[in-house]
């Protein structure tokens, strides 16, 4: 700064004002002298007048108003010397706005410098109209700025300023940028190499995009390839990498540009997008510590995020887990995407909790329940509770949780939590003079929450006499700490306190008169209490302490309790149900809880358990809640209840994860509880299906073939599944385009390896798998997309030969994909007029095709008519004047065929609904033929056994090369499929 | 896009603006009040997003300073948070570890440098060392034409 003394001296003397005052006297002193120093112009330097002006800006800023000396800004813009052009380029931009009139005045000037060869110049004048720039200087100068954004002679630091002053000038004036003639160059634009001018470029493009993106399709494979540049192969100078990212805005900006496309068409290009965003939201390679980084990662996450979600236009399962990834490491995510999930992350903490993380998930959900929505909040602490139930490293932490938990939140704890650790206690000896001694610190508590009551009343009365030697814990002590409570508690708890005073005066030893005479004036007090219950059992306690004897066996301890499925993961079940919920179910319920270990029930030796005592309804409250054979035996409830649990959870994981399924029929459970019983599982013959190797003994759940069926009626579901591993499908169909995701979803704990996806595609369907990655981390899903095209009308279905290792065992299954006919068909509806004149010119063989069926499974019309709806062959109802036929129409798209309309006609027989009359007529002959057997299929009740056949019909040489398959099994339909391709 | 950038000292003292959407004179000073007043009172946990008039405002503090840049609701805030870091970064680049007295004396060059970070309030150059390149030219520039102002030749010049 040494060349202004004079303006390091005023901002001095400005720093030195002691008050407000002072600093507008000095300031005002400067207006002054300035104002008198440009009046007499003549004997101003230019150096004089630059300084003048930076003075003025300073003024400026510090919030004075400065209204003179505009001119003279303006005016240095034409200095011939590249300092004061400098100054007055920089302070016109600062003073002025695209309004002022006085900017007019520099338009010229300004596009003087700008068509100059001066690049240092052009790059002043491109920052100024880049700035303030309004409609008038869209208007003259825009065609100049196109030409040296394109100018291949102009140096990256002019052409990335040339860019952003254009978007400048296009959001003044959208005109001025004309996709026609412009697209073509954008799209050049896009493979600079240059980094500068790409950022600059991109920030125009997604301008461009977001204003119209019709035209802009050609820069749309550009975009990808340059986020693969970026993301995937790195290939960036060091000096454009930011905390070892490379660029990162570029990244932003190109993933924003692409939302604003509504599809990618083209297959290779939507792959290699989702190759990149995948890695991308990952994130693999994030440093743990790195805090600058993972806020880098962060900001790409947003926008990665809702390009992905815009893609598939859902948010799934793995955008969630990505999130929940993110969480983990720390990575600050801006707190609208939090809100937006914090419905999901509970739920994701929940799934994806596991025995390394709970103790910190609990902690932080018993953290969050304090603050959390109060319709959140029993939903959080159920959940609380079974997390702490299934991971807990030791069962006191259990019981601290619930404690505390109830402590916490008693309004929102259900009792069924609180039975939940009350079984666990008596089930478990360790535990029960530590829960004890624990239930009785909290009771030293001026106000607990009643819940609380009662769950130290119950194992204070259980237990307490555990605890006799502890100084605070004799039986008339816990009678007269628990007896305070009496007076705030609500009728229902009063009978628990009742059952316990009279347990704490059975285990009183040596027994204690004077607490018996207390506990008496309690018993007698109720005798004639309002309430049934109290009243029945303040009676009988009262008859049956005078009994000595008879007492300890009546009340002697609970017995244990047998074990089942825990109450509360059945209350979550019945509250989740949406498709992504049932995927954490399934995760939830699929880990054998460690918590869980528990003695052998015993057999109560005859003696029958206190619990009959018909009138103590109250004690044996837990065991009415869940259980309904309470009548039975102890022992052999056990042994009913240890098979029906497990299979109720196998069950269960034939429900979808993360899509939705076919309706899980009972047989699927009835083979599960075969294969439980370690008695092997007949193959299912009728489908493709693994290939019979025998060895691995890894059966299907569910039957593959009705899956397959159900999945050719709908577009999302289960399309296979087995102890490890559940594949899922969700489709997309748009003429005669497809895409299939797979999901596969490890169920175990423990990777999957060599997993392998192969397509046998058959000749009319161009078929394109992405990436399967060779191993599936434990618990995880990944997802592959499909894309499909379809070339001509066939009823040949695509095979997808899919196999992994589990531990030494190789799985392999093949697959039919349910890419079939009627998913290129289109729903259309027809009138009459348009209907007949179609019918009557397609006429006869071969287009138009007649067959007599027989053998139709019995429908009514209406049924009938929900089917064809079913596989997209709309219904026109009313066309035909007989009520007993129905017709159809609906549209097939194919590479070969171009939208082709469809027609049918079906005949109905009141009297035999078994046989029909079908005809079908289209433009092409194949489709004709093909259509009509395809209904045919539809329509003929087909037994299990022969429908398999279909798949095996021979099938044209595929262009594929096929490699060998492992172990062909010579009777496997599909293996002998694979085999012919 | 962003709309201003405005830095702001800890006793409300305007360091530097920038304004990229066109406000009048009056319109500035009341958004510099109104804003200084919400971000200078708010506590050091809370978040460094405003909802502000329908906009985002994105803050950040550095020693004494704070840093704010206002951006359209649908943009992406992080984005924005790291271009206040990237210029801070180079500004320390520049000046040799910054403090606000740098930024006090030699505004201009604070002008100068974000006007080779934005244009258009959009970023214009991600590159640390393009930008130090780009100013450091014009460093010369400026200097050369001093010394040239300085010699006898030009003062002959100017006098006849």
């Amino acid at each position: 700064m040494s060349g202004m003394r004079g303006l390091s001296v005023f901002i001095s003397d400005i720093r030195n004002c002691q008050n407000k005052e002072a600093e507008r006297l000095r300031v005002d002193k400067e207006l002054g002298n300035i104002r008198t120093c440009f009046k007499n112009d003549k004997g101003l330097t230019p150096y004089k007048k630059k300084k003048y002006v930076w003075k003025m800006l300073y003024i400026h800023m510090l919030g004075y108003d400065v209204d003179f000396g505009h001119m003279e800004a303006v005016s240095l813009i034409s200095a011939p010397k590249y300092p004061e052009k400098q100054v007055g380029y920089i302070v016109t931009s600062c003073l002025l706005n695209e309004n002022h009139d006085f900017l007019r005045l520099a338009i010229n000037a300004v596009r003087n410098d700008i068509i100059g060869r001066n690049e240092t110049y052009q790059c002043l004048a491109l920052t100024l109209v880049g700035n303030i720039g309004g409609r008038e200087f869209a208007e003259s100068l825009a065609p100049d700025v196109q030409k040296l954004l394109i100018s291949s002679s102009c140096r990256p630091l002019v052409r990335k300023k040339a860019a952003l002053c254009l978007l400048r000038l296009f959001r003044k004036n959208p005109d001025v940028v004309n996709a026609d003639g412009w697209a073509d160059r954008m799209a050049q634009l896009l493979d600079e190499r240059d980094l500068g001018v790409l950022t600059s470029s991109m920030s125009l493009l997604v301008s461009l995009v977001s204003n119209d993106y019709e035209g802009y399709s050609s820069c749309l494979p550009k975009c990808v390839k340059i986020l693969e540049r970026l993301a995937r192969n790195q290939d960036v100078p060091q000096e454009y990498t930011y905390y070892g990212i490379p660029s990162p805005w570029l990244q932003v900006k190109t993933m924003r540009a692409l939302q604003y496309f509504p599809t990618i068409e083209d297959p290779s290009t939507r792959r290699s997008l989702f190759e990149v965003l995948q890695r991308i939201l990952m994130g693999t390679d994030v440093v743990k510590n790195a805090d600058n980084q993972r806020k880098v990662y962060a900001m790409k996450f947003i926008d990665a995020f809702f390009l992905f979600a815009h893609l598939l236009g859902i948010v799934n399962n793995y955008i969630c887990t990505c999130i929940y990834i993110y969480k983990e490491r720390d990575i600050l995510l801006p707190c609208h995407l939090i809100q937006y999930f914090s419905h999901v992350s509970l739920d994701l903490l929940y799934g994806m909790c596991d025995v390394s993380n709970a103790k910190g998930i609990v902690e932080e959900l018993l953290q969050y329940l304090s603050t959390a929505e109060f319709s959140m909040r029993e939903e959080l602490s159920l959940k609380a509770a079974i997390l702490a139930e299934k991971f807990a490293p030791d069962l006191s932490w259990y019981v601290d949780v619930i404690l505390q938990l109830i402590d916490n939140a008693g309004d929102f704890v259900s009792d069924d939590i609180w039975f939940r650790v009350v079984q666990f206690v008596t089930n478990n000896e360790d535990l029960q003079p530590y829960a004890a001694s624990k239930v009785r610190e909290y009771m030293d508590k001026i106000a607990i929450h009643e819940t609380m009551v009662k769950v130290s009343a119950y194992i204070l009365g259980e237990y307490g006499h555990l605890l006799a030697r502890r100084p605070g814990c004799s039986a008339r002590e816990l009678f007269g700490i628990l007896h305070e409570k009496l007076p705030t508690v609500s009728s229902p708890t009063i009978p628990l306190l009742l059952s316990t005073y009279a347990k704490l005066l059975m285990h009183a030893q040596p027994p204690d008169i004077e607490l018996q005479k207390q506990i008496w004036n309690v018993f007698k007090k109720y005798e004639s209490s309002i309430d049934v219950e109290i009243q029945q059992r303040a009676v009988e306690y009262f008859e049956l302490s005078k009994k000595g004897a008879a007492l300890m066996d009546v009340l002697a301890e609970m017995p244990k309790f047998p074990e089942r499925q825990s109450s509360l993961i059945k209350k979550v079940e019945d509250v989740e149900d949406t498709a992504d919920q049932s995927a954490i179910k399934l995760r939830a319920q699929q880990l054998p809880s460690n918590a869980l270990v528990l003695a052998d029930p015993q057999p109560v030796n005859g003696t029958p358990p206190p619990l009959k005592v018909p009138s103590i309804s109250g004690i044996k409250l837990d065991h009415e809640s869940a259980s309904q054979t309470q009548s039975q035996p102890n022992g052999d409830l056990s042994k009913v209840q240890s098979q029906i649990p497990s299979a109720d959870l196998l069950g269960e994981m034939v429900d979808p994860l993360a899509i939705e399924a076919p309706p899980v029929d009972m047989g699927s459970h009835q083979r599960v509880y075969r294969e439980e019983d370690g008695i092997p599982d007949e193959v299912d013959g009728t489908a493709i299906v693994p290939i019979g190797d025998q060895a691995n003994k890894v059966e299907p759940i569910g039957n593959i073939t009705e899956r397959f069926n159900a999945l050719c009626l709908k577009d999302s579901g289960v399309l296979y599944e087995d102890p490890y591993i559940q594949i899922g499908v969700k489709a997309e169909w748009r003429g005669h385009h497809g895409r299939l995701v797979l999901f596969l979803g490890n169920k175990v704990t423990s990777p999957l390896t060599s997993v392998q996806a192969l397509i046998l595609p058959p000749a009319h369907l161009k078929l394109e798998l992405s990436l399967v990655p060779d191993t599936i981390p434990p618990r995880a899903q990944v997802q592959c997309p499909l894309e499909v095209m379809n070339i001509r009308p066939s009823r040949d279905v695509a095979v997808l030969d899919f196999s992994y290792k589990f531990g030494t065992s190789m799985v392999s299954a093949k697959l039919r994909l349910p890419a079939v006919l009627n998913k290129f068909l289109q729903p259309l509806q027809l009138t009459s007029e348009e209907f007949f004149p179609q019918w009557r010119s397609l006429s006869g063989p071969p287009l138009k095709l007649q067959e007599v069926v027989r053998g139709v499974r019995p429908l009514s019309l209406s049924e009938m008519e929900n089917l064809f709806n079913s596989f997209r062959v709309t219904i026109c109802p009313g066309l035909d004047p007989n009520p007993n036929n129905l017709v159809a129409s609906t549209t097939f798209y194919s590479e070969n065929t171009r939208p082709m309309l469809c027609l049918a006609r079906i005949e109905t027989d009141p009297a035999d609904r078994t046989q029909l009359r079908l005809t079908v007529a289209s433009g092409d002959s194949t489709l004709t033929f093909e259509l009509k057997e395809f209904i045919k299929e539809q329509l003929i009740a087909i037994p299990m056994g022969s429908r398999a056949l279909v798949p095996a019909v021979p099938v044209p040489a595929a262009p594929l090369a096929q490699p060998p398959s492992p172990a062909v099994d010579a009777n496997d339909p599909g293996a002998m499929l694979a085999g012919l391709l | 896009m962003i709309h201003f950038v405005l830095l702001v000292s800890r006793q409300g003292k305007v360091r530097l603006t920038k304004w990229y959407s066109p406000y009048t004179q009056k319109e500035r000073s009341k958004v510099i009040r109104e804003l200084s007043g919400v971000i200078l009172n708010r506590g050091p946990k809370l978040c460094n997003f405003v909802e502000w008039r329908g906009y985002k405002v994105v803050y950040k503090r550095y020693a004494s300073l704070y840093f704010c840049m206002c951006i359209d609701a649908e943009d992406n805030e992080l984005e924005v948070l790291e271009i206040i870091h990237h210029y801070v970064e180079i500004l320390d680049r520049y000046f040799g570890s910054v403090c606000e007295l740098d930024l006090i004396f030699h505004f201009h060059k604070a002008y100068y440098i974000l006007d080779e970070l934005l244009i258009a309030g959009e970023l214009q150059e991600s590159s640390k060392k393009t930008v130090a390149r780009i100013i450091s030219a014009q460093d010369q520039m400026v200097e050369a034409a001093k010394e040239e102002a300085g010699s006898i030749s030009y003062i002959i010049a100017q006098t006849t």
